[in-house]
């Protein structure tokens, strides 16, 4: 980065029209189809989902992680301002750990079992930043207090099965931030742990990110993760985005019914026990035969003849940064009259009318 | 590590596995055609109005003396004694099959069963029957050949039986892993709490699925089995009567001349034994890579 | 948490299921040492009530669960089931007893045989237990399939991995109701599943509930899902109990330490909360060698010097609001 304020200027990543598509016998996969966002230096996106969504491909998409055979890949990545679309393996290495570096949903598989965890950490600085191996080993255990594991040192010679889940994920992060990239994907980071440790886990992500002046996109289906611990919200369906605003404004104003639906179907803690949850019926779309019009038409309780005849493309709301692709969003007077149709319709099953 | 080992954690989600599960291919149904090919050749070979294999057939004509070069008269040519070879291949189909049948056969039955009770019941009987397999892997399987054809006889089911105990161990051990690994899933689990008894258990629930890659490894075993009895036959240890694939490159190659004068003597018998070999491993191989993409998108 | 005790048993006739100090201990191989998985845990059931379980992973609620089940057996502890004491039952007559409890487990894709038809997996108990015809079998494993949200048809032909998480977890709902069970033990059911699916899986066990009049334990380390689904929740802690409330009582008012971090670690869908987790707690020690006193002492954010030396026993400090705390949070 430049000297002056870059930050107004140009965004750290513009991911504009990207296309990821995986030739199959089954057909076509199109696991993601035409996704532009642009991010900010220091700022964090969310990308929620139910999975299958794309959110997966979309990040290893963005960093060039996938694999070269039966791929196709369009549409343009732009990160600090060079194009990443068509360079080489060769090419990328430089920009991986450096620049970008990702955290996986498992820490058991993710990290090398026969490697002792301060070599694993270590090797990245020598490698990319040319430090010898006592620095290098100072440096990991700078790393190990950095994302809070007690006895740093001590640590820097176990192995990853000596370690809980929690602080195998921590050791991940650690090798993640070793070289100080600029923006940090973190796929699923506490999928696999519980309830307590993710709490931890996030707050650790959230916190580095801060001290680091990182970009982070966190990359989870639990639209509760996401909610305190990022700038911007992406909600992804069938490997398009259909909602995207600033966290705060997504959780007051969503327009997307799939964003409702994503929202209600939590179990909250202040809803009394046994509060029925909503659920979405059916199955995410086939991405080999997507359906015709809106791919969430199937499921949408919303859904008018149109939705299933026409896409509905991106709308701009008041709010520039606040985009959604639905014909009748919450708050349209469609909605509202449907919405009363339905709980017209649930008050006669629940007073056992039938006919 | 960074970003090698980002790379190499890339590791598909199961949809994704289920997505890109690999048909198992033609190359797998070609071994297989050829391996099935010469068995039936093999079975039908004395209704087939091949030549007699034992015959001589001295060309009083003229064109010298035996061994003959393949004409259309003999298609694989003849050997020192004028007999033809292309029957004689055919026919020493029938012993090397049966041999590396029968051998892998006896290691299945007795090794599998053996492994599937180590691996399901655990404890003392594991201990033993672990202990057996280490025994029997440890021995020098060249000397137990020797010893045992000495002591007994070099009948077609002795031979079968000591390769069939040689394959008791690898055949053992690699099901007595995969109950190990199939025990711990909780099907089993929900099998025991429903009441079913441990033999239904074994036979309903861990035995589908230990099979598997035990056919693969079956395959694999009968062409190490044919390998070996070639490898008894030059020792002059197989099968005493009757015609194999061993004891036809045995006496095509018994000396450097006979190979480089009549070299199609042993050339067919080992083109055979080569081809057969090679689907057999190819098909094994095959089939567990196939069901290891299969087992990993479960 | 460390506690044990008995304050928060009932004693009524329409209890169910009653568990009394629950010891489970595993040996360390050639080591002469033991993890101590469950160390004195006592609690009842209500017919048609359900009580959730929570705790981090490892405190013990499978082992309990499983315990129940005879699956091992337990060190030590009584389990009464029906009035039948189940520690105590030959092998036949455990087998008996545990048609009438089931289980489902955490990882619907492993609980399901992959090399059997999801429906033949449906019909096993029956064929284990030879009961009915083969058309009333027929009858009954179609109409539990169509309740449980599976086509029968599709069943037949298809293997579990052609079916999604929430599918197969649905199947194995499936299979544990055909033998018409009273218990159903659910250990971390939608843990593996994806939100939107969580809730259809929850849905579809309070429908079962009602229906065939079941009772449940629902095991779950996530206190929302748990909430959700459940009348008591037992909070355990490294094989010990710390708090066991009503539900919405327990979410209100939590009075162990313990609770407050598992209420206060839960992710809200709402920007405002701040997701600061309460401590940060480090690791739970090693139920090899738990600390003295009370288990969660290394941890608690309240710990007095009483906590390092005596084990805290469950009392009631609110109607049917029961911890094991010397010095619980007020409210
Ligand atoms: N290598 C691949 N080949 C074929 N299909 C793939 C591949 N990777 C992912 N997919 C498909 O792309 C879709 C999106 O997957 P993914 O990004 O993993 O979803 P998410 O992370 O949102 O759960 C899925 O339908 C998946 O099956
Ligand atoms: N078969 C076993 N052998 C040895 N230790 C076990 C066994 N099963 C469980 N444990 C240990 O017992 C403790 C409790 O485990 P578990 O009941 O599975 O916890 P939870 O279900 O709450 O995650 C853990 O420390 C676990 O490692
Ligand atoms: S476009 Fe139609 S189908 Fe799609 S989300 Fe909006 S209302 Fe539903
Ligand atoms: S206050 Fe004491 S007894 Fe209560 S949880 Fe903390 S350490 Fe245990
Ligand atoms: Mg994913
Ligand atoms: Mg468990």
């Amino acid at each position: 980065m430049n000297d002056s304020d870059p930050r107004t200027t140009t965004p750290l990543l513009e991911v504009s029209d990207l296309k990821t598509y995986f030739r199959t016998e089954r057909g076509t996969v199109k696991a993601v189809d035409g996704v532009s966002f642009s991010l900010q230096r220091g700022q964090s996106l969310g990308i929620v989902g139910e999975s299958g969504s794309g959110k997966t491909v979309l990040s290893r998409s963005i960093m060039g992680l996938l694999g070269r055979t039966n791929l196709i890949r369009e549409g343009s990545i732009k990160f600090n301002g060079q194009e990443l679309m068509g360079l080489s393996v060769k090419e990328m290495r430089s920009i991986w750990g450096q620049e970008m570096s990702m955290i996986f949903q498992d820490p058991m598989t993710s990290l090398n079992p026969v490697m002792k965890i301060g070599r694993q950490i270590a090797e990245p600085l020598m490698l990319h930043l040319g430090m010898n191996k006592s620095e290098a080993r100072l440096t990991a255990e700078k790393l190990l207090t950095d994302v809070r594991i007690p006895e740093p040192q001590r640590r820097l010679n176990q192995y990853p099965h000596e370690l809980s889940g929690g602080m195998r994920q921590r050791v991940m992060i650690a090798i993640a931030l070793a070289c100080g990239p600029t923006l940090l994907f973190a796929d699923e980071p506490t999928t696999a742990l519980d309830v307590t440790v993710q709490a931890e886990i996030l707050h650790l992500i959230n916190e580095q990110r801060v001290d680091r002046n990182m970009s982070l996109i966190l990359v989870t289906h639990n639209i509760g993760v996401v909610a305190g611990n990022t700038d911007v919200i992406a909600v992804m369906y069938g490997g398009k985005i259909v909602e995207k605003a600033p966290t705060k404004t997504l959780f007051s104003s969503y327009k997307m019914p799939y964003t409702e639906a994503l929202m209600r179907s939590i179990p909250k803690l202040r809803q009394a026990s046994h509060t029925r949850l909503a659920t979405i019926p059916g199955r995410p779309p086939d991405m080999v035969n997507p359906p015709l019009g809106c791919n969430f038409a199937p499921r949408c309780a919303y859904a008018r003849p149109k939705c299933l005849v026409e896409e509905p493309g991106l709308t701009v709301t008041e709010n520039p940064e606040h985009v959604y692709a639905c014909f009748y969003p919450v708050g349209s007077p469609e909605y509202h009259e449907r919405k009363l149709e339905l709980s017209q319709r649930s008050d006669l099953l629940s007073t056992g009318g039938q006919n | 590590m960074s970003e090698e080992t980002i790379i190499v954690s890339d590791s598909p989600d199961a949809e994704i596995n289920a997505a890109i599960q690999k048909k198992i291919g033609w190359g797998f149904w070609l071994a297989i055609s050829w391996v099935i090919l010469i068995t039936l050749l093999a079975i039908l070979a004395p209704y087939l109005h091949l030549k007699d294999p034992r015959g001589y057939f001295i060309d009083i004509d003229g064109n010298g003396r035996p061994p003959y070069g393949p004409s259309f008269e003999h298609w694989f040519g003849t050997d020192k004694d004028a007999r033809d070879i292309f029957a004689r291949t055919l026919h020493g189909a029938r012993i090397s099959l049966i041999v590396g049948f029968s051998a892998i056969s006896f290691g299945f039955l007795v090794g599998g069963t053996l492994g599937i009770i180590a691996g399901y019941f655990r404890g003392w009987l594991d201990k033993i029957i672990s202990f057996t397999f280490i025994v029997l892997l440890s021995f020098p399987s060249l000397v137990l050949a020797i010893m045992l054809t000495a002591l007994l006889n070099r009948s077609l089911f002795t031979i079968s039986m000591i390769l069939g105990i040689l394959s008791i161990a690898p055949v053992g051990r690699l099901a007595r892993a995969s109950t190990l690994q199939f025990s711990d899933r909780e099907f089993v689990l929900a099998a025991r709490q429903i009441g079913a008894s441990d033999s239904r258990i074994i036979l309903r629930e861990l035995l589908p699925n230990v099979v598997i890659p035990m056919s693969a490894l079956a395959l694999l075993g009968m062409a190490v089995a044919i390998v070996a009895e070639g490898g008894l036959a030059f020792l002059g240890l197989s099968v005493s009567q009757g015609i194999t694939w061993g004891s036809l490159i045995q006496i095509g190659s018994d000396s450097a001349t006979t190979l480089e004068n009549a070299p199609w003597i042993a050339f067919f018998p080992i083109l055979l034994l080569f081809l057969t070999v090679l689907s057999l491993n190819f098909a094994g191989d095959r089939l567990r890579s196939h069901l290891d993409v299969k087992e990993s998108s479960l | 948490m460390a506690g044990t005790g008995k304050a928060h048993l009932r004693n009524s006739p329409d209890v169910l299921l009653s568990v009394n100090d629950l010891v489970v201990e595993f040996p360390v191989a050639r080591t002469g040492l033991k993890v101590n998985a469950v160390s004195g845990i006592s609690f009842d059931v209500i017919k048609g009530e359900t009580l959730g379980i929570v705790g981090e992973s490892g405190c013990g609620k499978s082992t309990t669960g499983r315990a129940i089940m005879q699956l091992p057996a337990p060190t030590s502890g009584s389990i009464d089931f029906n009035g039948q004491e189940l520690t105590t039952l030959s092998k036949d007559e455990m087998r008996d007893a545990r048609t009438k409890i089931q289980m489902i487990f955490q990882d619907p894709i492993s609980s399901l045989n992959p090399r059997r038809k999801v429906r033949d997996i449906v019909l096993e108990p029956l064929l284990v237990w030879k009961r009915g015809t083969q058309e009333e079998r027929d009858i009954l494993v179609n109409r539990i399939l169509e309740d449980v949200g599976i086509d029968p048809q599709r069943a037949a032909e298809s293997y579990p991995h052609q079916f999604s998480g929430g599918q197969c977890q649905r199947i194995s709902i499936a299979r544990s109701l055909v033998l018409d069970p009273q218990m159903i033990i659910c250990d971390e059911p939608v843990s593996a599943l994806d939100v939107s699916v969580q809730a259809q899986v929850i849905n579809l066990l309070e429908n079962l509930k009602a229906k065939y009049g079941l009772t449940l334990i629902f095991i779950a380390h996530d206190l929302a899902v748990v909430k959700s689904i459940s009348d008591r929740v037992l909070v355990m802690y490294l094989g010990k109990m710390c708090e066991l409330a009503s539900s919405d009582d327990l979410y209100a008012r939590p009075s162990h330490p313990y609770t407050n971090i598992l209420v206060d670690s839960i992710p809200e869908p709402d920007p405002e909360v701040i997701y600061a987790p309460t401590a940060v707690m480090g690791e739970p020690p090693s139920p090899i060698n738990p600390p003295a006193g009370c288990r969660f002492n290394p941890r608690c954010p309240n710990v007095q010097d009483r906590c390092r030396v005596e084990e805290p026993e469950m009392r009631e400090i609110a109607p049917a609001h029961f911890v094991a705390c010397h010095n619980p949070l007020t409210y």
